[in-house]
């Protein structure tokens, strides 16, 4: 799990990327999106072990 | 045709009249659990005495998907063939959202198996073949219906049983006392076992309905189609199965808040099934309302007192994991006992069916547990990653994988249990036999016919398998003064490879493998797997 900046000189586009991909959708239709979104990232880590430690920060935060 | 519920017979037992000798045995339960436990004994010459406090096979079809493994164990039990013969093969499965189809599966095995991966038959033929088999047995099998068993206690190193029967009461004595008495055991709540696990909040409506025309539409094969947010049905999920003669199970979720009494009643399930089946017309077999339990006891064996099937273990029954997991038990426990009543192997062995089928069991309940979860979100962020996961399913394999109506049962590996003993080979030891057409003196054959019932030693290699008391040979393409047989389109080597001896226990699993017919490491092995203790 990597915890320290993974995105380097990419971080506010990431960010701003992830806003606009909300843009227009309503509250319910953002949430939608994030569950998809969730699954989606997990299928790309792939790795049980990983996905556990990042589903524990995301809770302990 | 409905199912003709013959009453067996009953005949006053001995005990009313005189004294009993102690029996060895006595199973209390006539289920397919129990019935399969007498007839795992008796083909190893071992007696036993079946307590059950009703007389006719189960009511409403209950256990209906049978699997491939179990049909191998049922073959062994010599009603394999009829089961296959009757039941229902299917292999395809569809999971569809609303009105469209998310995923398939084909669980069409690969060639050159007996068995295929699942059929459908009711759990009353399975009890009604178990129970003719039964008769095959008359000086080991006593199957006394219409006797209840009121009280037992357990004395050490035997158990006292008090039975009602309709001509009054008596008593017993056995060595050991086996408790198939179903998901409500009488048994463990005697005992007053803590039978811990998960309850699901959400009732399920279970129908079979009879009707000629096939509700799989232009499918004529039967399959297994599964429903979430189905279009016909205002709840979570559907499920629709075929069995023998044109019954049809129906499967609804009917959501946390409805009336299991009121929902169990033609009024409101025959407009559910209109919904599904439109004008066709049926007859309503068979209904009921359930809730689901995933729940075992922490130990199967209480010193004479051993839990087997339901009595020890309850999980939902999506994954068909109920019945087939019971079975499981039976094929693990028979050799055991017959073993130890034999005295071929010491009494702590019955351990290693605690610590084997606990394991078994924990696994099935994980799965039946995962796939109940799936099923019932239980809150508005459960349903909602489960819809974006269904959703997802129409473009995206991973999501697909994600669907989770059931895993359905597979055989338990053993691998962590200490009766085996590691090693390398395509079949691990503590996996079960895998399944090959064979042909020997001109008939064709299958090695799980073969094999199974006794320590064997199976071998695709041409090295001779030593003789050793106590264990079968069966040589693959060999010619030898033991039965051999030829492999029929090379499935026997591509599973077994062509450089290893493996050493079978009498139900079926890898206890060692070997690279050399060393015979003093055979032994061993097998005196490992009969919990010899070193």
């Amino acid at each position: 799990m990597i915890l320290e900046d993974n995105l380097g000189p990419d971080s506010d586009a990431f960010y701003n990327a992830l806003m606009n991909t909300h843009e227009g959708l309503t509250e319910a239709q953002s949430h939608a999106l994030n569950a998809r979104l969730v699954l989606i990232l997990a299928n790309e880590i792939g790795d049980l072990k990983t996905l556990t430690a990042l589903l524990e920060t995301a809770r302990r935060s | 045709m409905a199912y003709d519920y013959a009453p067996f017979p009953y005949t006053p037992p001995l005990g009313l009249t005189e004294p009993e000798q102690r029996h060895a045995i006595v199973i209390v339960g006539a289920g397919p659990i129990g019935l399969a436990m007498a007839i795992d004994l008796a083909q190893q010459g071992v007696a036993s005495v079946v307590l059950d406090d009703n007389n006719v096979v189960s009511v409403g079809s209950r256990a209906i998907c049978w699997a491939k493994r179990t049909l191998e164990i049922f073959d062994r039990l010599g009603i394999g063939e009829r089961m296959l013969a009757k039941g229902v093969t299917w292999k395809v499965g569809r999971n569809f959202h609303g009105d469209k189809q998310v995923y398939a599966f084909d669980l069409l095995p690969e060639p050159g198996h007996k068995y295929p991966a699942f059929i459908n038959l009711q759990q009353y033929y399975v009890e009604q073949y178990l129970a003719e088999r039964a008769q095959d047995f008359p000086d080991l099998i006593d199957l006394r219906f219409l006797n209840k068993v009121t009280n037992h206690t357990d004395h050490g190193d035997h158990v006292a049983l008090s039975i009602s029967t309709p001509d009054g009461n008596y008593t017993i004595e056995t060595n050991y006392y086996i408790a198939c008495d179903g998901a409500g055991s009488a048994t463990r709540k005697r005992m007053d076992l803590p039978f811990e696990g998960q309850t699901f909040e959400e009732h399920f409506l279970i129908v079979d309905v009879e009707m000629e025309t096939s509700p799989f539409g232009n499918h004529d094969t039967p399959e297994r189609w599964f429903w979430f947010n189905p279009p016909f049905h205002n709840g979570q999920s559907a499920l629709l199965h075929k069995q023998p003669d044109n019954i049809y199970r129906i499967d609804l979720q009917l959501g946390p808040d409805t009336d299991p009494k009121e929902e169990a009643t033609e009024e409101k399930v025959i407009p559910r099934i209109k919904a599904i089946v439109g004008d066709t017309p049926f007859r309503l077999d068979w209904m009921s309302v359930y809730k689901f339990r995933c729940a075992k006891l922490d130990r199967f064996v209480h010193n004479r007192v051993i839990f087997v099937g339901d009595s020890a273990h309850v999980v939902s029954p999506f994954g068909a994991r109920g019945g087939n997991g019971g079975i499981q038990d039976v094929d693990n426990l028979g050799w055991k006992l017959a073993a130890i009543l034999k005295q071929d192997a010491p009494a702590s062995l019955i351990e290693s069916y605690n610590t084997e089928r606990v394991h078994g069991s924990a696994e099935n309940i994980l799965n039946s547990a995962r796939a109940t979860n799936f099923m019932t979100p239980k809150s508005p962020i459960e349903a909602l990653f489960r819809n974006e996961v269904l959703k997802l399913a129409a473009d995206h394999s991973f999501a697909r994988k994600m669907i989770n109506s059931g895993r359905l049962s597979q055989p338990c590996n053993l691998a962590t249990s200490p009766l085996q003993t590691p090693g390398d080979a395509p079949i691990l030891p503590g996996f079960p036999i895998i399944d090959a057409p064979l042909e020997g003196s001109n008939v064709t054959t299958w090695l799980i016919a073969e094999a199974q019932g006794q320590f064997t030693l199976v071998t695709a290699s041409p090295t001779p398998l030593p003789a050793i008391e106590g264990i079968n040979r069966i040589g693959i393409n060999q010619q030898a003064d033991y039965p051999c047989f030829i492999s029929v389109g090379g499935h026997a080597e591509t599973r077994y490879g062509t450089d290893k001896i493996y050493l079978l226990r009498p139900d079926g699993h890898v206890c060692a493998v070997f690279n050399t017919a060393d015979p003093i490491a055979i032994k061993a092995a097998q005196d490992r797997a009969l919990g010899a203790t070193t």
